[in-house]
């Protein structure tokens, strides 16, 4: 029988956790190689295809940044509260939430100028979805609920709820279909790159990377929460108020995810319907595990994740390989990263008995 | 309309599609107890289940036999439960990512293994699914006959499993060797359990249980495979779980619940009355969530749920 066992290292030297991350990515596209060989399809041809498709040209690439603002949103809305050990599962429902609000709003003031309303359902949008993340963290801190079950379930209920919106006060006149009325023009995010969909919440979701590592190392508040993190019982008794972290985390983390949903009706679909999101909410948790919970990792992961998306598309036209393959290269650059930050901390040892 | 729904009809219809629709949850809420009971959370269900549902639709479509399909399902589940077991069990990582990291592995999968086979055809192929087996002499007692004795033998199966299931966690010695292991993993070192094998083994265990839930939808409640045929399935399962305090019986009637007003909401549909059916949808997610807050602080929660195990730790 062969043993096998897991002991800690000794810390290893800065570099390595920079390398860590690319070499990471490189695994992944090798392992990648397999069921695209499984596909019939042609390695280089498919590779050329996902790099070319995502950033070969100004369209394809300005079309991977636009698809990387409601990642990278997710994303740092999973990593915030997840660094507190508020363990949001609900990114997508809040997104929702975000995505109802900014359509109520944006259908609701038509008479407002652009730089008043798209602010509007900005602050609308983050707030909607912070409040619903809050309520699945009010039960916790109140009642101890699990928050992974809470935020889960939390996604459908908000899921029916725009679904009975849809079919009911929201549905466009005269509209069969769960679709609402178009949002106000002045509610549209103003685009910024002529000829293309390059828009106001792209560089605001770049930013936020910047705000959110700010908050997190520069801030008391960032301190408290990555102390309730660590240890809520030292964190209590070292003066914090660990339900307040906790509230507040929970409010900023659903804001941000909420935004995400603010940015696909007013920058992409301008109408609400049930397929406002291929699932980002969940995708920003795996984001959030392969950006380590840091903010600029988060935002690099991000940006990776819309590169497979968008180049997944061309891949699957030039080389035959279904457009699913982005999940699957997903699903494996999220273990092989796990397992990367583990021999970070500890080595695994064999030993024949 | 009143009538139509105090019909003996009606109320025979609801309670058949009640224990049909509850059918795939309670499968999948014993695989997940099995797992939980032995210390391991398994967030992978809904992709596994996934992976499930699509393996045994391409088996069976391609080999026209539903009970291979129901096999290869199975197997698929075990496979998946088993890279969940070395990540979360051996390589110790946690328990969420590596259960989130398997169902979005397993939804990419799924898909990508069923556009492979299938193509992109106009109109998603279709199986000729499973039919309901009527027992002899207790499908003619009048209500209960035709709505409990007239279903699938899945659905059989799956009533079978939960005493099955109940018994051999709490009235056998592995049952009691699982239940320690999930509980005081360092206890049932000491005893001399190997504690990750007995883990991997619950996980496994678990994972064939979410194929066949999976399998289930595609081959008897429904023909042909759906991007999004789980619809969450998995994640209620994970509810039921812990509204059902880890025991299997309990469980089950937190699948009947959700089972009875999934069916009642499709019933009053097609009768045409004019709910928001959303809302319907919604009950059992709130229902759920309040039974949550009841039950919290009383719950039962396996002691060593979440945590892996590792020998050198012992004591630190």
């Amino acid at each position: 029988m062969i043993h096998m066992s897991i002991i800690k290292r000794k810390p290893l030297p800065g570099w390595v956790r920079v390398v860590i991350p690319v070499a990471a990515v490189v695994v992944t596209l090798i392992l990648a190689a397999i069921p695209i060989l499984f596909a019939g399809g042609n390695l280089g041809k498919a590779y050329y295809a996902l790099f070319y498709g995502a950033l070969g040209n100004r369209f394809n690439l300005l079309e991977t940044f636009v698809k990387s603002s409601p990642l990278i949103l997710t994303g740092l809305a999973v990593a915030f509260a997840f660094r507190a050990r508020f363990w949001n599962i609900g990114a997508e429902g809040q997104l929702f939430a975000g995505a109802i609000m900014a359509t109520v709003v944006g259908v609701a003031f038509p008479g407002l100028p652009a730089y008043i309303l798209v602010p509007f359902v900005m602050v609308s949008g983050f707030l909607a979805g912070g409040l619903w993340a809050a309520l699945p963290a009010f039960l916790k801190t109140k009642w101890k609920v699990d928050d992974v079950v809470t935020t889960l379930l939390l996604n459908y209920v908000m899921l029916h709820i725009m679904g009975s919106l849809l079919f009911g006060p929201l549905q466009a006149p005269g509209s069969s279909w769960p679709i609402s009325v178009g949002i106000a023009k002045a509610a549209h995010y103003p685009v910024l790159i002529a000829r293309s969909r390059f828009h106001l919440g792209i560089p605001l979701a770049f930013a936020l990377v910047f705000v959110i590592w700010f908050i997190n190392s520069k801030t008391v508040f960032g301190y408290q929460a990555k102390g309730v993190g660590i240890n809520i019982r030292a964190a209590a008794f070292g003066g914090i108020n660990t339900n307040m972290v906790i509230l507040k985390t929970a409010l900023i983390s659903g804001g941000l995810a909420g935004l995400a949903g603010v940015g696909e009706v007013c920058a992409i679909q301008f109408h609400l319907l049930m397929d406002i999101s291929p699932g980002y909410g969940y995708t920003g948790i795996v984001i959030a595990m392969l950006g380590n919970l840091h903010p600029i990792g988060v935002g690099l992961a991000a940006f990776f994740f819309s590169i497979i998306n968008v180049g997944a598309q061309t891949m699957s036209r030039m080389a035959g390989v279904p457009v699913y393959i982005s999940g699957v290269i997903e699903g494996v650059a999220l273990m092989v990263m796990l397992i990367f930050l583990l021999l970070l901390e500890y080595k695994i040892r064999w030993k024949r008995s | 309309m009143i009538n139509e729904i105090f019909s003996l009809h009606f109320l025979t219809g609801l309670l058949g599609a009640t224990l049909r629709m509850s059918t795939p949850i309670i499968l999948a809420t014993l695989g997940e107890i099995i797992a939980e009971r032995s210390g391991v959370l398994n967030l992978g269900i809904e992709g596994t289940m996934l992976f499930g549902a699509a393996i045994g639709f391409l088996t069976t479509l391609s080999t026209g036999s539903l009970w291979l399909g129901v096999l290869m399902a199975a197997l698929a589940g075990m496979l998946l439960a088993l890279l969940m077991a070395v990540l979360a069990v051996y390589l110790g990582l946690s328990q969420h990512v590596s259960g989130l990291g398997i169902t979005l592995f397993a939804s990419g999968l799924s898909m990508f293994i069923y556009r492979l086979v299938v193509g992109s055809p106009t109109t998603p192929p279709t199986i000729t699914p499973f039919t309901p087996v009527a027992i002899p002499l207790l499908s003619k007692i009048p209500l209960i006959g035709p709505s409990f004795f007239n279903q699938y033998s899945l659905t059989y199966f799956t009533w079978i499993l939960i005493p099955v299931v109940s018994i051999f966690l709490f009235r056998t010695r592995p049952g009691l060797r699982i239940r320690t292991v999930g509980q005081n993993p360092f206890a049932a070192d000491t005893v001399g359990v190997n504690v990750n094998l007995t883990r991997t083994l619950c996980v496994i265990a678990g994972g064939a249980f979410f194929g066949v839930a999976g399998a289930f939808l595609t081959l008897a409640q429904q023909n042909m495979f759906l991007k999004d045929v789980i619809g969450g399935r998995g994640w209620i399962a994970i509810a039921m779980t812990i509204f059902g305090n880890w025991n299997p019986v309990a469980a089950t009637g937190g699948a009947l619940i959700f089972g009875f007003l999934d069916a009642f909401q499709l019933r009053m549909q097609s009768l045409g009355v004019n709910l928001p059916f959303h809302v319907f949808l919604m009950i059992p997610y709130l229902v759920t969530i309040l039974a949550l807050i009841g039950v919290s602080g009383k719950a039962s929660v396996p002691a060593g749920l979440l945590k892996p195990y590792r020998r050198e730790e012992k004591g630190g």
